[in-house]
């Protein structure tokens, strides 16, 4: 039988191969960042050993070079999503630059009082203060699809009523970071059209998980992190449609992005360009473009299986503890469950999983509104990748019972 | 258990976190100052009734880690009674318990908190609710954050 890239998984991942406090590293915090496989921890060894020099305009060999292997990552990306041209892909520093950089140039040009801007209940603050900064800039106002409790899921219902003719923007996340639900994102895309609302997608915890094509999926824009897809920090991308990208203005002014420049006005290339001003993130793009070709050779429609029965798993093992409160959808759902303990602080409960070599992570995590509204202060989340065994969530949960014997719950 | 986590969770600190003491708002309070951590969301309020230059009552409210609670209740047994500079020098000798891990040898339950110089991250959640008991004793109306100033 021919060798599959999910047979030693874990051996591409040289982090995982370590001891924290005497156990074996358990790794769940990979919503917060994944690691990294030796394919791009060596693509980005490669470049700066090879390539490395600034792109664009250079007429040197290595210039030549760096700018094939920038602009080739671009392509990769465009790929990865299935967007029409490798022009409608913006690259950043991640996803929260992605939103500001929509929120500030499409926002600014195209918002006045009296617009509303749709976003939800679950959204992360990145993609939840860019907004609120334009509704101060413009004038707009913001309205908030609800969530419906514990349960998690986005009370569409609500949706004909809140998606009136007034909303020229419907921003939300694809999959929540915290409640683990996975957003109808074709839907909702089309139900904005309807209305002649654009549509913004946080993709941060989709796109290194599941199959991502925009114009399937028929969203504006989309943006997303390569640090949460086995690739590096710093870097990360912004899909947006051909004729609103070129319709917007610049966001940041500097070298790169203009056509020509008089002392007094200038005048700005096409996108990508108009959008990347200064020397652009290059190496860490290509280590970009090699997380997508890794992702890629493990097949995003079996990485999604794989995080999502792990979840699930783990949902159905932990809803065993008692005083233990669950919260996102109980079937279908991304890579992560998040709970809190009637008695014991997430905090506490993170800190003696580390006892055990597991990382977990407890707090807001970057939702506090959406906090608020379940009455919650913090959850424990653990989230899964490609490397995570059934055996871990044995670990988990021992983990889990030993902490709530500690503090005087039986388990 | 390691022994730097069962030197972190002393049972004083467990009594503190099951059984807190003085929560709760005093309705006849004449000051109080609210205090959070925006890093990992733990809120406090303290509420004080000044009887001249002294603590006559004081209570809290709010929520948070095992820590951050032991340390509020426990905070409130010690500065029931004190003065505004005996709170200062109180919370100077508990600053440095929790941040070198060594209690004076007359040092009362707060030396419980040793363990926590261990925990660099946890270190706020000890100092907490102290920030915002001295904010009220200051009669500072900004609320305390751990974010800007340090611990």
């Amino acid at each position: 039988m021919a060798s599959s890239p999910w047979d030693n998984i874990r051996d591409e991942f040289p982090i995982l191969d370590q001891k924290v406090n005497g156990h074996p590293l358990v790794y769940l915090d990979n919503a917060a960042t994944t690691q990294k496989p030796r394919a791009v921890i060596g693509t980005l060894d490669r470049f700066y050993a090879k390539d490395n020099s600034n792109v664009h305009r250079g007429l040197h060999a290595l210039s030549m070079r760096a700018t094939d292997d920038y602009e080739g990552a671009r392509q990769r990306v465009a790929t990865f999503i299935n967007a029409a041209a490798p022009e409608e892909i913006i690259l950043t520093r991640g996803t929260t630059e992605s939103i500001n950089l929509v929120a500030s140039s499409w926002g600014g040009a195209n918002l006045a009082k009296g617009d509303v801007i749709l976003l939800t209940e679950m959204e992360h603050h990145s993609n939840l203060v860019p907004w609120q900064l334009a509704a101060k800039r413009t004038g707009a106002t913001l309205r908030f699809v609800p969530v419906t409790g514990d349960e998690g899921l986005l009370d569409l219902g609500a949706l004909d009523r809140l998606l009136t003719p007034e909303v020229k923007v419907f921003a939300f996340t694809h999959v929540s970071n915290t409640l683990g639900t996975i957003n109808p994102a074709a839907e909702l895309c089309d139900r904005a059209r309807k209305v002649g609302a654009i549509t913004v997608v946080d993709a941060a915890q989709s796109a290194g998980h599941m199959p991502l094509d925009v114009r399937a999926m028929g969203c504006d824009f989309l943006a997303f992190s390569g640090h949460k897809m086995a690739s590096v920090t710093g870097i990360g991308a912004l899909f947006g449609r051909r004729a609103l990208l070129d319709a917007m203005p610049p966001w940041q002014g500097g070298g790169g992005m203009i056509s020509s420049v008089d002392l007094f006005e200038s005048r700005w290339k096409p996108s990508p360009e108009r959008f990347e001003a200064g020397t652009p993130n290059f190496g860490d793009a290509v280590a970009l473009g090699a997380s997508c070709d890794f992702l890629d050779s493990l097949g995003r429609d079996r990485i999604q299986i794989h995080d999502g029965d792990l979840a699930r798993t783990a949902y159905d093992r932990l809803s065993q503890l008692p005083g233990i409160r669950l919260i996102g959808p109980r079937g279908e759902r991304g890579g992560l469950v998040s709970f809190a303990f009637a008695n014991v602080h997430a905090h506490d409960v993170v800190t003696f999983a580390d006892e055990d070599g597991i990382a977990l992570r407890g707090g807001h995590h970057c939702n506090q509104p959406l906090m608020k509204i379940l009455g919650l202060t913090s959850t424990v989340r653990a989230s899964f990748y490609v490397y995570n065994e059934e055996r871990e969530i044995d670990a988990l949960v021992a983990s889990m019972r030993r902490t709530l014997r500690f503090f005087g719950t039986e388990a | 258990m390691s022994a730097d986590l069962s030197d972190l969770y002393q049972d004083v600190i467990l009594d503190h976190n099951r059984r807190p003491r003085n929560r709760g708002r005093i309705l006849s309070a004449n000051r109080s100052a609210h205090g959070d951590n925006p890093s990992c969301g733990d809120q406090c309020d303290v509420f004080l009734r000044l009887d001249g230059d002294r603590i006559a009552e004081i209570s809290f409210e709010g929520t948070g880690c095992a820590i951050s609670q032991a340390s509020a209740s426990l905070m409130t047994t010690q500065l029931k009674g004190k003065s505004q500079a005996e709170a200062e020098k109180l919370y100077g000798e508990f600053h440095e318990i929790v941040t070198t891990g060594k209690p004076p040898e007359d040092m009362s339950d707060l030396g419980a908190f040793a363990g926590v110089h261990a925990f660099p991250a946890r270190i706020k959640c000890a100092t907490l609710s102290w920030h915002a008991a001295l904010n009220a004793l200051r009669g500072d109306p900004a609320p305390a954050t751990t974010e800007s100033h340090r611990d």
